[in-house]
């Protein structure tokens, strides 16, 4: 079945990537509990990632899960232009946080109830460590709006940086459609609109606007291997290693 | 005044005229940490963490205590909202272990433990 194969790599790449960015504030987190919680949340992400990369191994007939992960051309990657963006400030890193993690907890649910048996089953496996990742997010959005006018000033514009990127999350690909008649999951649409209203009832609480996403251009092109410039660097770093030495039992 | 969290001090931050900004930030609350490995277990105090507020204590404190322990649930509570005597009084709980007063010694709540421990390991066959 080629078109699972589209979705899977999407999501595994975008989590891959996300991780990446994440495990860039390790030794630099603002404070140190921070630092642990950025770093915790890379080793989940790229843990799942790799979760799905096996399971386009073993039931997909691709790659083995390390190479698909360390031995692609920029061009193959499929995550989108969100994740690639570097980390900047923390306003930014923590909103992007918050967008991306309430995003992928959604589409977990929705898993939950797919017929491919392996995603419902990951979908249950992680619900846990969703739930975390989540109430990490909110906690600090919640914090840093209602704390001074500076952390709310810099929250607010970060907010209005990623949010046109954000919306890439749900650019839609070959085969989605038949995805959605095969019931292997509802879409990428439903999951937009189930994510702005979440996303939109915590920006209120916390006294941030969430600009129109009628009036907002989404940023698309990661899905059909249109990146930013920003990608090809995370990627010699992130393959350096693996790389050097494919063949090497580690 | 420099600051009473090495972390704080770590950042070697410029001294400003005034302090106003660090005051805000250097001193966060510092919240007792209990653990509580499975259901129905008692908290067990494991350390402290150092937080704006409760919520966000739990955050760190999971993050700092709950990552490498199995665990159900943490608790947190301000170190200030716990009563203790001081150690200066550590004689008044003298005469309850003294030499003197062996008979005070609840020796049979050690029984009790070996029970219990017997117990357990023979769950199985007393069901």
């Amino acid at each position: 079945m080629h078109s699972i194969k589209n979705l899977l790599y999407n999501i595994a790449d975008d989590l891959l990537i996300m991780g990446h960015r994440h495990s860039e504030w390790t030794g630099l987190g603002p404070i140190l509990e921070e630092d642990i919680s950025f770093s915790s949340l890379a080793q989940d992400k790229i843990g799942l990632a790799y979760q799905i990369y096996k399971i386009l191994n073993e039931t997909e007939k691709e790659d083995l899960p390390d190479r698909i992960a360390f031995l692609r051309n920029e061009s193959q990657y499929r995550c989108c232009q969100f994740v690639e963006l570097p980390n900047g400030e923390y306003d930014f890193s923590l909103i992007r946080h918050f967008l991306f993690d309430h995003a992928m907890d959604l589409r977990f649910r929705m898993f939950g109830k797919s017929n491919y048996q392996p995603l419902s089953f990951l979908s249950r496996k992680t619900a846990g460590e969703m739930k975390y990742h989540i109430l990490h997010a909110d906690i600090w959005i919640k914090q840093l709006g209602n704390n001074n006018e500076i952390s709310h000033v810099r929250m607010q514009k970060a907010i209005e940086v990623a949010f046109p990127y954000s919306l890439g999350m749900f650019e839609t690909f070959p085969f989605e459609k038949e995805l959605i008649e095969l019931g292997i999951y509802q879409g990428e649409q439903e999951i937009k609109i189930s994510w702005l209203e979440k996303i939109s009832m915590i920006l209120k609480e916390a006294n941030f606007n969430l600009p129109d996403p009628e009036k907002i251009k989404p940023v698309f092109g990661g899905r059909t291997g249109n990146h930013t410039g920003f990608l090809k660097p995370l990627l010699e770093e992130m393959n350096e290693v693996y790389s050097s030495d494919p063949e090497t039992e580690w | 005044m420099s600051s009473l969290d090495p972390r704080i001090n770590r950042l070697e931050l410029p001294q400003i005229p005034g302090g106003e900004i660090l005051k805000n930030q250097e001193h966060w609350i510092t919240y007792e940490v209990f653990h509580i490995k499975k259901r129905g277990d008692h908290p067990v105090h494991v350390g402290c963490v150092h937080a704006p507020h409760p919520d966000l204590a739990l955050v760190f404190a999971k993050e700092q205590y709950g990552r490498r322990l199995a665990c159900v649930s943490l608790w947190v509570c301000k170190s200030s909202d716990i009563h203790a005597f001081s150690m200066e009084d550590e004689d008044m709980f003298y005469s309850a272990v003294s030499d003197e007063k062996k008979y005070r010694d609840a020796s049979g709540f050690k029984v009790r433990d070996k029970i219990n421990k017997f117990k357990k390991g023979n769950s199985d066959a007393l069901v």
